[in-house]
């Protein structure tokens, strides 16, 4: 197993308040790692550290043993090119069409021109289940097509690294499953390194391997490992309580 | 041939571009009825392709081509739906402002007071830099005229009446249409993006009377004292160049002033302003409340707003001059 990305004693901090507490966790090449934990806890917090948009309080983000907050800006840069994002929202540019959305990474990193780029689009888009839809405004799709259509914005670059912020807020029961095997075979298919923050069940049962779990009272990490691993093995109640939705005893979670 | 495989021995990293090409490559051969057989490629790639495969192709549908009457009828229902729009939001802030009165409506006077703080004193300092200016501007264009006919005392009477009966009202509708206008238009429709307005009318509670109704009210209030504010700074401007350029006393150019102004001039620019304040604050709710649900109508909505308040400044503006005119011909 390959580390890609380590967090070492990582304080998080609004100002004085403090969120979290020397985290530790590794993920592997290849993982679908799950940051879980309840409401506010600072899993989003969490994502914006290890993506480049909040500075920790404290400790280190290693992306292949590169110090990512020490790194200069040019290899910062060089080390986000090679992720891709979905934001909880979608976060795509209303004012663009979806072939303008994912043409743009393209363009500034890609090196590819005019038809090539549409070409990629046209690909990025049929791989999502968006075929044909390269015209369309954000605004005149629905919900869980305005999240597929920020995948293939997220995959454009073809990479290393996926971050999903809540992939399947919001959406309905089948569109989040849909959603979850789009991401296990793009995983697949890309050989990339998945990192989600969610807290619905079936997601991080259905494709985690590897997860956190963070607690706001305890303002540090009560748990790691496979999802079916701490239902089985955890001596934390906190985390046996959220991984049954409250029921609080051992056996198979309550999706 | 046949058949297309191929040997990917030698192939050590690949992107996106490959199953693009290997798309129109099976496209190809389709055509031409060879098979192609992906088997030797790496899994990632067919996986790929199979999944770039699995979903229909969506197709858009395609706009049907108008002949030049369809456009203009299209451009009448356009123009009509957009007045009835207007008459509709209209006929609403009258509903509104009698519920009001019977004390029915949500009117928050917090909001209120906080409004008429933005469109009163906070808006100062951007009043006062451009009506000094205008006041120099007028005084220094006069006085180039009026010094070659030695009349240059008289710089204070142009002034004067310019600020009072023009100037001053004007200037202060165009800088709050700019400021202010802009600011509701953007509030509104963000509330919009955000359906906040949507939350308040299944709440039932109007969105005219609880968020139109104080900005509208705050710049009618304040709009006619930033306008005696502008106007006073305007002259202060003019007597600049009076004093600095045209050698007159300060007394001399205020006694000047007073004597070439009366207090019904002063009253038609007021009532002016009061105008431009209600057009100004109604521009900026009604196309903030207009506004889609993306950020980029979010900036159409603030655009309009601002081009609609001073397009309607200018238009009231020639209407009131006119009819000022007739009674005073009267």
């Amino acid at each position: 197993m390959t580390r890609v990305l380590t967090v070492e004693n990582l304080t998080m901090a609004y100002g004085k308040r403090l969120l979290q507490r020397e985290l530790n966790f590794t993920v592997n090449q290849g993982d679908i790692f799950v940051i879980m934990g309840g409401s506010g806890c600072g899993k989003s917090t969490l994502l914006r550290h290890l993506i480049g948009l909040k500075q920790p309080a404290a400790g280190r983000v290693l992306y292949g043993g590169i110090d990512f907050w020490q790194a200069g800006a040019e290899q910062r840069s060089r080390i986000l090119r090679r992720a891709g994002i979905l934001y909880q929202s979608g976060a795509l540019w209303s004012g663009m069409t979806l072939e303008e959305n994912i043409a743009l990474p393209l363009q500034q990193y890609s090196g590819q021109k005019g038809t090539s780029i549409r070409e990629i689009v046209a690909f990025k888009l049929a791989l999502v289940g968006l075929s044909g839809f390269e015209h369309y405004y954000p605004a005149e799709l629905s919900g869980g097509m305005r999240k597929r259509a920020a995948l293939a914005r997220a995959i454009a670059l073809d990479p290393e690294f996926l971050f999903f912020d809540e992939p399947s807020a919001g959406l309905d029961p089948i569109s989040a499953k849909n959603l979850d095997q789009l991401i296990l075979e793009i995983r697949d298919s890309l050989g990339a390194t998945v990192i989600i923050v969610s807290h619905e069940l079936a997601s991080i049962f259905a494709i985690g391997t590897n997860a956190v779990f963070l607690d706001s009272e305890a303002k540090t990490m009560l748990a790691a490992g496979a999802p079916e691993q701490l239902l089985a093995e955890s001596a934390d109640q906190r985390v046996i309580d959220f991984l049954t939705r409250g029921k609080g005893t051992r056996g198979a979670p309550t999706l | 041939m046949t058949r297309v495989g191929f040997n990917c021995d030698q192939l050590q990293d690949w992107d996106s571009l490959l199953p693009v090409m290997l798309q129109q490559l099976e496209a190809c051969c389709r055509s031409r009825s060879i098979a192609l057989d992906p088997g030797q490629l790496p899994h990632g790639v067919q996986q790929l392709l199979r999944l770039a495969q699995s979903t229909p192709v969506h197709l858009p549908p395609q706009p049907s081509a108008i002949s030049p009457v369809g456009r203009l009828g299209r451009f009448t229902l356009e123009t009509v739906a957009r007045g009835r729009e207007l008459a509709t939001f209209s006929g609403e802030i009258i509903l509104e402002c009698g519920a009001l009165s019977r004390g029915q409506t949500t009117f928050r006077l917090r909001d209120f007071w906080s409004f008429v703080q933005a469109a009163g004193a906070e808006a100062l300092p951007i009043v006062s830099l451009i009506s000094i200016l205008v006041g120099v501007i007028l005084a220094f264009v006069g006085a180039v005229q009026l010094q070659m006919f030695g009349a240059q005392v008289y710089v204070a009477n142009l002034v004067g009446l310019a600020m009072v009966l023009e100037m001053g009202a004007m200037m202060s509708g165009v800088i709050m249409a700019g400021r202010t206008g802009a600011s509701y238009a953007a509030q509104l429709g963000t509330m919009q993006v955000n359906e906040e307005i949507d939350a308040l009318r299944t709440l039932g509670i109007s969105p005219i009377g609880f968020l139109v109704l104080p900005r509208m009210f705050a710049l009618i209030l304040m709009m006619p004292l930033l306008c005696i504010y502008a106007d006073l700074l305007g002259i202060i401007g003019g007597s600049l160049v009076g004093v600095f350029m045209l050698d007159l006393s300060v007394s001399e150019y205020f006694s000047y002033t007073r004597r070439a102004i009366h207090l019904n001039q002063c009253l038609e620019g007021i009532i002016k302003s009061t105008v431009y304040g209600l057009l100004v604050g109604f521009a900026g709710c009604f196309r903030g409340l207009q506004c889609g649900r993306s950020s980029a109508a979010v900036g159409e909505a603030t655009t309009s707003a601002v081009v609609t308040a001073i397009v309607l400044i200018i238009i009231s503006d020639a209407l009131m001059t006119f009819i000022f005119n007739l009674l005073k011909m009267g």
